[in-house]
């Protein structure tokens, strides 16, 4: 547990003392301002123009779900990107020789390292999602629905991208790491378009191929989960904006994402446990 | 400390280890050495557990290799030392220390004694980043005697140090020895090995080819001596104080064990008759014993 302890600490003070953590807040809060800005412009412009209550919330609802999929893709981004190069780059460097030549188990390494980016990782999605739902509550006054469920939804999408970003660390180089879970987030993406698409145009061929590929990599239908639950149930059943997913994945998803991400937990640590160092 | 029996280590179909069995008992300083690619690296990380073996059985202080709770007692300064380069000399040995089950008072006043005894005491709140190439293998040699070990391995300790810093390594050795630490050090540097091993093994192609225990029998001597009249007879009475006998126009050269053998051959020889015009003792040193052992086919590593 000690040993455990230090390798978190060790972990976080390396983004702190690398600065990374400061580029990550920093782009974070650039965003934010941009988002604030824009909303600001809109809602003003909407008041002004004495548009609707109806059609303003639904407006405003749309521009919040936009700042939301943007936290959600740059926390993606975050959980491949920060943790890339922390097991393949000390293999290679032979920093990790003189770490798993101490008296700790190989497991407290990797459990040390996936905590502290998974606690980061989780900060970063509370900064940019809080961020905007400040936004919307100060600015607007609205607070989308379902934002108990939405958030955490997310969150286990990125601890999904994380914890492959690890398993593929522990054999592969950091590029191929990189562009493994990136291309697997790529065919989550497109998968569920198929999905979508194939639903509103009734071809069951294709909705069928979307949910075999969210099962291979389940990123995107966790984010239709959260959008689907983060709009008023008229904007989603209407299918108003990209963000209402014509074919809301089942809640099953959920438990079979967090699975996954348990199962490719457990290879990484069995793959990174027979490694030669 | 070490028994292993057997030890193998394959990577594809390339060999890495064929056949290490050793024994290597407390308190030794044991010298591993071999050309570049031998698999003494390979042997060493075996041992700490960080590669697993192909075949073949080991023990390390007792427990079998890749137990990670007998890694306490074990300190390791991996050839070309690295540590992420952000992190400061103290702070460095810290966080190894900690790893190590260390903390507080006892842990802060061990890193000044091991910062003090490198002589890195003024570059502490330095990163790695500014370190020298020896400086950075000093500051590894401190984290690999944090825990007080049993058993140290260093792997090439002496690589990237200037002349200065090789003494440092060969002191700090001595000490270790002194303290009852059992050292295992790898090597091709063999002035390095002469000078503080109690004990070599030599190592070819993943296999010992040779050991020799150089604190108790020194590696021998060359003789050359001018007579005058040698007979079949003299060479033949030769052959009682050393072996490899050459007689070429009236020089005799012989090799013997010990520059104790210098003046029982004198004597033989002028009893026996025979005239001795000059006699001259080299001893041989470990780099020829090394190139003797590794045979003629080895190319530069």
């Amino acid at each position: 547990m000690r040993a455990l302890l230090t390798i978190i600490h060790l972990t976080l003070h390396e983004t702190a003392r690398r600065r990374i953590l400061l580029a990550v807040v920093l782009c974070g809060l650039a965003c934010l301002l941009l988002f604030a800005i824009g909303f600001y412009f809109v809602e003003h412009d909407m008041r002004k123009q004495a548009v609707p209550l109806i059609q303003r919330r639904m407006m405003l609802n749309f521009f919040l779900l936009a700042g939301l999929y943007a936290a959600n893709f740059l926390t993606v981004l975050t959980a491949v990107l920060l943790p890339v190069d922390t097991l393949s780059g000390e293999i290679a460097s032979g920093v990790m020789q003189t770490l798993a030549s101490k008296p700790i188990r190989r497991a407290e390494i990797l459990l040390g390292k996936w905590l502290a980016y998974w606690l980061l990782v989780a900060g970063y999605l509370t900064l940019l999602g809080g961020g905007v739902l400040v936004v919307g509550k100060v600015l607007g006054g609205i607070t989308p629905p379902g934002i108990g469920q939405g958030l955490p939804l997310i969150l286990l999408e990125a601890t999904v991208l994380l914890t492959l970003t690890f398993a593929g660390g522990t054999r592969m180089s950091t590029i191929a790491t990189g562009v493994t879970v990136f291309g697997l987030y790529g065919l989550a993406f497109i998968g569920g378009w198929v999905e979508q698409i194939g639903t509103m145009a009734g071809n069951d061929a294709a909705r069928r191929i979307g949910i075999i590929v969210s099962l291979i990599m389940p990123s995107e239908s966790l984010w239709q989960l959260a959008a689907h639950h983060m709009q008023p149930p008229m904007m989603s059943q209407l299918q108003m904006t990209p963000f209402s997913p014509a074919s809301v994945p089942s809640p099953a998803m959920v438990g079979w994402a967090a699975g996954y991400a348990a199962v490719v937990l457990v290879v990484a640590l069995r793959q990174f446990q027979r490694r030669a160092l | 400390m070490i028994e292993t029996h057997g030890l193998r280590k394959r990577f594809g179909s390339k060999t890495a280890v064929a056949e290490l069995s050793l024994s290597v008992p407390g308190g030794e300083i044991f010298g591993f050495l071999g050309p570049n690619g031998a698999g003494k690296t390979t042997s060493i990380k075996m041992l700490l557990g960080l590669i697993a073996p192909s075949g073949g059985q080991a023990t390390v202080l007792g427990a079998p290799i890749g137990d990670w709770r007998a890694r306490a007692r074990i300190g390791f300064l991996p050839e070309h030392f690295r540590f992420q380069e952000w992190l400061q000399g103290r702070e460095l040995l810290r966080f190894h220390g900690r790893l190590f089950g260390l903390s507080g008072a006892a842990l802060e006043t061990r890193i000044e004694e091991l910062l003090a005894r490198v002589d890195l005491l003024d570059a502490a709140a330095r990163p790695l980043r500014e370190y020298s190439k020896g400086m950075l293998q000093r500051v590894g040699l401190a984290q690999a005697l944090l825990n007080r070990p049993a058993l140290v391995f260093l792997d090439e300790p002496t690589s990237g140090l200037d002349p200065i810093g090789r003494l440092l390594v060969r002191d700090i050795i001595r000490e270790l020895k002194a303290q009852g630490t059992t050292v295992f050090l790898n090597s091709h540097l063999l002035g390095e090995v002469e000078a503080t091993c109690d004990r070599v093994a030599f190592v070819k192609r993943g296999r010992i080819v040779h050991e020799t225990v150089l604190a108790e029998a020194p590696i021998g001597m060359t003789v050359e001596l001018r007579l005058g009249g040698a007979t079949p007879e003299t060479l033949a009475g030769l052959g009682r104080f050393g072996d490899d006998i050459v007689h070429v126009d009236g020089v005799v050269r012989m090799r013997v064990t010990g520059e104790e053998s210098l003046p029982e051959i004198a004597r033989w020889l002028v009893t026996s008759g025979a005239r001795l015009y000059a006699m001259h003792g080299t001893r041989k040193s470990l780099e020829q014993m090394f190139l003797e052992v590794m045979g003629e086919d080895q190319r530069p590593g």
